[in-house]
C-alpha cells in the first residue's frame, strides 16, 4: 500500500541531471530557461539536482564527442536504475551540423541508449516541455513519418502513336490533356 | 530588521504578479518568423536536388531508382532549421512551418520521403543531358545517396567502384 501510494506521489517527479557532452550552450540556455518562472516545470515535480545519482532524468546536449563520450557513459552508468535519457537539440539528436568533425563521434545514442528525441536547434522551452510532457503520458506525440508516392505520371508521356499529321502540322492528340 | 526585509520582499513578490506561462493547457503563439519543421510539398516539388545541394547537415538525400523516379528523403534528425532547403526551392515547395512540438520516442518520426516521377526529354528518353565527371563532382543533377544506411554520398570513384547504380548511365571515364 505505501508502494503503490509511493507511485502515485512520486511517478510523476522527475529529477532531471544536465549532461552537456560538447554542445554550443545554445540548448543548455533553452534548458534552463524551462526552470525559471516563465516555465515552471517545478509545477510537473521536475527538479533540476546537480549528480546523476540523483537523477531520474539525463538530459542530454550536444553530440557525442571524442574527449567527453567515457565520461557521459560513466554519468549514464552512475544514474540509478530506472532511468530515461533525453537527447535535446539536433546535435544530441543527430549529430549536429559538424557531425563530419574529426572531434565528433555522432548523435548521442551511439554512447547511451535514448529514450526521447526533442529535435531543434535549439528546440523551444515549450518543445522541451512537449518532450517531456510526451515521456510522462499528459499528451500524444504528434509526429509521424511522412512517406509521398506519385503513382501517375503528371503529365502524358509521348507515344508515337498519338501523332496525327494534318496537312504540314504535326499534332498531338493527348497534348489538350496537360 | 530582518523580518522587515523579508516583508520588503514578499510585497515585491506579490507586486510581480505572476509570470509562468500556462504551456501545456494553452500555447503561446510562436513569433512571425519563427522557422519549425521543413514541410516538403510533393505536388509542387519538381525534384531539382537543389535542397539537397544546399543541406549544410547534409539531411536530405537524393537517390534515382532508374531514369524516372527520384527518392528525395529528408531525415530531419540533424535539421538545424536553417530554411536554406527553402530559400533555394526555385517551386517554394519547401516551407518552414511553425511547427516545433516534435518531440518523439523514435527518430525516424521526423522523416519524410518523396517518391517523385521525373519526366524525361521526349526525343531522347533522358532526364536531361548527361552530365560529364567533372560536372557531376559538383553535384548538379544525378545523385546517388545511401539511403539504407542514411548516409550522404559525394558522386566519385571512391564509392562507387565497379558496380553502377542505374545501367542506363554509365559513364566511360578514361
Amino acid at each position: 500500500m505505501l508502494k503503490s501510494l509511493c507511485q502515485k506521489m512520486f511517478g510523476r517527479s522527475l529529477w532531471v541531471y544536465h549532461a552537456n557532452s560538447g554542445g554550443c550552450n545554445g540548448c543548455d540556455i533553452e534548458v534552463l530557461n524551462v526552470l525559471t518562472p516563465y516555465y515552471d516545470v517545478e509545477r510537473f515535480g521536475i527538479k533540476l539536482v546537480g549528480s546523476p545519482r540523483h537523477a531520474d532524468v539525463m538530459l542530454c546536449q550536444g553530440p557525442a564527442m571524442r574527449a567527453t563520450a567515457k565520461a557521459l557513459r560513466r554519468a549514464y552508468e552512475a544514474m540509478p536504475a530506472p532511468k530515461l535519457v533525453f537527447a535535446i537539440g539536433s546535435c544530441a539528436c543527430g549529430g549536429g551540423i559538424w557531425f563530419d568533425s574529426y572531434s565528433v563521434i555522432g548523435p548521442v545514442e551511439k554512447i547511451v541508449p535514448v529514450n526521447f528525441y526533442i529535435p531543434g536547434c535549439p528546440p523551444r522551452p515549450e518543445a522541451i516541455i512537449y518532450g517531456v510532457a510526451v515521456a510522462v503520458g499528459l499528451v500524444d506525440k504528434k509526429t509521424a513519418p511522412v512517406h509521398f508516392k506519385q503513382l501517375e505520371m503528371p503529365i502524358p508521356r509521348y507515344h508515337r502513336a498519338d501523332l496525327r499529321g494534318s496537312g504540314e502540322l504535326v499534332v498531338y492528340e493527348k497534348a489538350e490533356k496537360v | 530588521m530582518s523580518a522587515l526585509s523579508k516583508l520588503k520582499e514578499a510585497v515585491l513578490c506579490l507586486r510581480a504578479g505572476r509570470v509562468t506561462l500556462p504551456y501545456p493547457a494553452a500555447a503561446r503563439p510562436v513569433p512571425e518568423k519563427f522557422r519549425g519543421r521543413p514541410i516538403f510539398d510533393a505536388a509542387k516539388c519538381i525534384g531539382c536536388a537543389g535542397c539537397a545541394n544546399n543541406c549544410p547537415s547534409r539531411e536530405i538525400l537524393v537517390v534515382d531508382l532508374c531514369q524516372e523516379i527520384r527518392i528525395l528523403q529528408y531525415l530531419g534528425r540533424r535539421c538545424t532549421y536553417c530554411g536554406r532547403c527553402a530559400d533555394v526551392c526555385p517551386e517554394k515547395a519547401v516551407t518552414m512551418s511553425h511547427e516545433f512540438e516534435t518531440a518523439t520516442n523514435s527518430i525516424g518520426d521526423i522523416g519524410q520521403r518523396l517518391e517523385l516521377f521525373m519526366s524525361t526529354c521526349q526525343r531522347c528518353g533522358r532526364c536531361f543531358k548527361e552530365p560529364s565527371p567533372m560536372e557531376q563532382l559538383k553535384l548538379k543533377g544525378y545523385r546517388f545517396d545511401d539511403v539504407q544506411n542514411e548516409r550522404w554520398i559525394l558522386r566519385s570513384q571512391a564509392y562507387l567502384t565497379s558496380e553502377t547504380a542505374v545501367d542506363d548511365i554509365k559513364i566511360e571515364l578514361d
